[in-house]
């Protein structure tokens, strides 16, 4: 109630002149230094010259821009909220589509490769486009269910492809003894970092999490020993198909190609890591609509909705919490593993804020809590870009464009339905 | 105040103080089980914070609530985080500000309440994702739960329904019954019949009276609309600026003059202030 009032609280003209009057006031202090003096160069000598108009140019437009950002904000805002508040009034309607698009969509992602065959970069495309869907089905649980925000996810993403590149090249594990080790030291770093921000909320929670997966960043660059440092790791064993490597036939043990009379192409790898990841997104997706009607489901969304109500009805919303961290990163963490099996390399730079952002950006714009959702905007966030690069410099900026387009024109993300986890037999929904 | 070990609830020399402001000054009172007892007193008066006391939101500054709990003997409530005296203690609250769980459906709401049971069936959600016959018959225990409830407070018919979109009396409703999903020995109910219509509140007194008489549940009741509180309560608390000034029957509480004074004489209570004040 009182954040409802506070929102549609109407700001007065005069608290919006004080507020302009302050950014004039900062304008003027950094101004001063930066526009209002500047060196001259005098024959050799430097003189500092002033120019006082500049300066006055300056301070006018940040002191009238302010007023009128203000007011568009507070347009934007207002009609936002009428908006919300209809959209929260419409009663839910059975989308039947929705399901059979989702069966086609699945169909087409069990032939895309058979398809695109002679096409390596459609289903190199088609790869990363399921390592965001896992990832962002991953920070839906943290973010989506739980309504932690969580700026930080990439991290775990790096503990899992970490944990695969070094157990592979120090002792030889394999893909398959990794994914689990792998999964389950990304939980624990979940709960670590659940732990100390539990009784964070919002924008708060948001900052320590930024600040975890920059701290995992930082220590995977400057640790050499551990991780080689900015220069990753190299050599990372590949995949094997059940023992048969993805080699050229050579005379040391059978290979995928000679094992089925094929002949060796560099396709077939391509073609498993895809279907490979296929395979885990999909024990993800069976995994989360799964945890969904379970109680810890239900929990988390019930926590995300109202944490006091939460504790008077008995739940411990500490273990809620933590359990959608350890769950979340868990999924981040195989997710990892996969893309270090992928490339073959590994460094820090795969695994920065922007990455983050990314994900977050799927969750955000597939609708929060909606499986399906992070599908679509995760294959719009990574064929857009793919598809501006004759824009060259200019791709991000459409790519931006597009993604406030879709935001203005679906507030709650593509996908804001929310289906009920649990419903009583013979009663209308 | 007679035989202390019949009482449910024992609240000894409470006293809550935010800064220099002392919402409950000393208050001792026995709650007995099986019976309504309301807790009435002018805006301010102390009562929420009260409440929040005796759930654990907030730590009570001096004093005790001792929860005489039939299968958990002594629980001193003040101690308690506020899970666990839902979980453990059985004293459920609901919130004068409606707190429900708007984007869930009523039966959602419902089955969230009984999260503790479902999550040991579930033996953290592994029987749960196996779908083993020990979750199944709790999960439809859970359900069968929840429908009484609802067709008890006859909101069956919304069950399906997100609780957000539903009108404020019925959204009272939904967050007493969920609170009674947590099989609560002691109910405490903030304000249940503010915003209801006179139908609506009459129903409200009915439920109270079936929930003490034939579930025998303790009931604690903060409210304003003496309509419900004189008919229903069997004990009345008077509660103005955190001091108990009466206590006793519907019938001795409307006739205390402190009482009477205290609801009428509006100028009087500011004088009383001041004089605390200093
Ligand atoms: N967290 C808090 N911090 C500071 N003061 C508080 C806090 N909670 C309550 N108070 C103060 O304690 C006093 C009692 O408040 P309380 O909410 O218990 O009153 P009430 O009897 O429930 O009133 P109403 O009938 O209006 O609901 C008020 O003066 C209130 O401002
Ligand atoms: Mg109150």
């Amino acid at each position: 109630m009182t954040t409802f009032q506070a929102r549609t609280h109407t700001v007065t003209l005069t608290e919006r002149l004080k507020d302009a009057t302050n950014v004039a006031l900062i304008a003027i202090l950094l101004g001063i230094p930066m526009i209002g003096l500047h060196t001259v160069d005098a024959g050799g000598k430097l003189m500092v010259a002033t120019r006082w108009p500049w300066l006055l140019a300056f301070v006018a437009t940040m002191f009238f821009g302010r007023l009128a950002l203000q007011f568009a904000i507070d347009q934007f805002k207002l009609k936002r909220l009428t908006r919300q508040r209809t959209r929260t009034l419409e009663v839910a309607t059975p989308r039947p589509w929705l399901k059979w698009l989702g069966y086609g969509l699945l169909g087409f992602s069990l032939v895309l490769p058979i398809a695109f065959s002679d096409n390596r970069y459609v289903v190199d495309t088609a790869t990363t486009v399921l390592i965001y869907v896992m990832l962002g089905w991953g920070l839906n649980v943290v973010v989506g269910l739980a309504g932690l925000l969580d700026l930080g996810y990439v991290a775990f993403y790096a503990v899992g492809a970490y944990s695969y590149a070094l157990l592979s090249t120090q002792f030889g594990w394999n893909f398959w003894e990794t994914l689990p080790v792998a999964g389950a030291l990304a939980a624990l770093f979940g709960i670590l970092l659940g732990w100390p921000t539990l009784r964070l909320r919002g924008d708060y929670l948001a900052i320590v999490t930024l600040g975890f997966g920059e701290i995992i960043r930082v220590i995977l660059i400057n640790w050499t020993e551990f991780s080689g440092g900015p220069n990753g790791i190299g050599s990372i064993e590949r995949p094997s198909f059940f023992g048969l490597p993805f080699k050229p036939d050579s005379d040391d043990g059978a290979t995928f190609a000679s094992f089925f009379g094929l002949e060796y192409a560099s396709e077939h790898r391509v073609i498993f890591l895809y279907y490979l990841i296929l395979v885990l997104a999909l024990l993800t997706n069976l995994f989360i609509a799964r945890l969904r009607k379970l109680p810890v489901g239900l929990a988390w969304e019930a926590v995300r909705e109202d944490e006091v109500a939460c504790k008077a009805l008995g739940m411990n919303v500490t273990n809620v919490k933590l359990s959608a961290f350890a769950i979340g990163a868990m999924l981040g963490g195989f997710a990892g593993v996969f893309f270090a099996a992928r490339q073959g390399f590994i460094s820090p730079e795969s695994f920065v804020f922007s990455e983050s952002a990314t994900i977050l950006a799927i969750v955000v714009l597939g609708g929060m809590g909606s499986q399906f959702g992070v599908v679509i905007a995760a294959s719009l966030l990574v064929i857009l870009p793919e598809l501006g690069r004759d824009f060259s410099e200019y791709r991000m900026l459409l790519f931006g464009a597009a993604m406030i387009l879709i935001m203005v024109w679906k507030p709650g993300g593509l996908i804001s339905r929310r289906e009920p986890s649990k419903v009583l037999a013979g009663v209308e929904k | 105040m007679s035989n202390q070990q019949s009482h449910l609830l024992e609240v000894k020399n409470l006293t809550m103080r935010f800064g220099g402001l002392t919402a409950i000054n000393d208050l001792s009172l026995g709650i007995e089980g099986g019976k309504i007892t309301s807790i009435i007193g002018p805006n301010g008066a102390g009562k929420t914070t009260f409440f929040n006391c005796l759930t654990g939101f907030y730590k009570p500054t001096t004093g005790s609530v001792q929860m005489n709990h039939p299968e958990h003997g002594a629980l001193l409530l003040e101690k308690m985080p506020s899970h666990l005296v839902a979980r453990k203690a059985s004293v459920v609250r609901t919130f004068q500000n409606i707190r429900l769980f708007p984007n869930m459906t009523v039966l959602e709401n419902l089955i969230v309440a009984q999260h503790n049971a479902l999550q040991k069936a579930s033996h953290f959600s592994l029987a749960g994702l196996l779908g083993l016959a020990s979750y199944r018959q709790a999960s439809e225990a859970a359900m069968e739960k929840a429908e009484m409830w609802l067709t008890r407070l006859k909101l069956r018919d919304i069950a399906n329904m997100p609780t957000g979109n539903l009108s404020y009396g019925t959204q009272r409703r939904v967050e007493i019954a969920r609170a009674l999903c947590v099989d609560p020995l002691l109910i405490c109910l903030d304000e249940p019949a503010a915003g209801l219509n006179p139908r609506e509140s009459a129903e409200l007194n009915d439920l109270l009276l079936y929930l003490t008489r034939e579930h025998h549940k303790g009931v604690m009741l903060i409210e304003h609309d003496m309509n419900v509180v004189m008919k229903v309560s069997d004990h009345i608390c008077v509660l103005n600026f955190g001091n108990k000034i009466a206590e006793g029957t519907p019938e001795q509480i409307q006739n205390n003059p402190e009482v009477i004074k205290a609801y009428l004489g509006e100028e009087e209570i500011e004088d009383t202030t001041e004089e605390e004040a200093a």
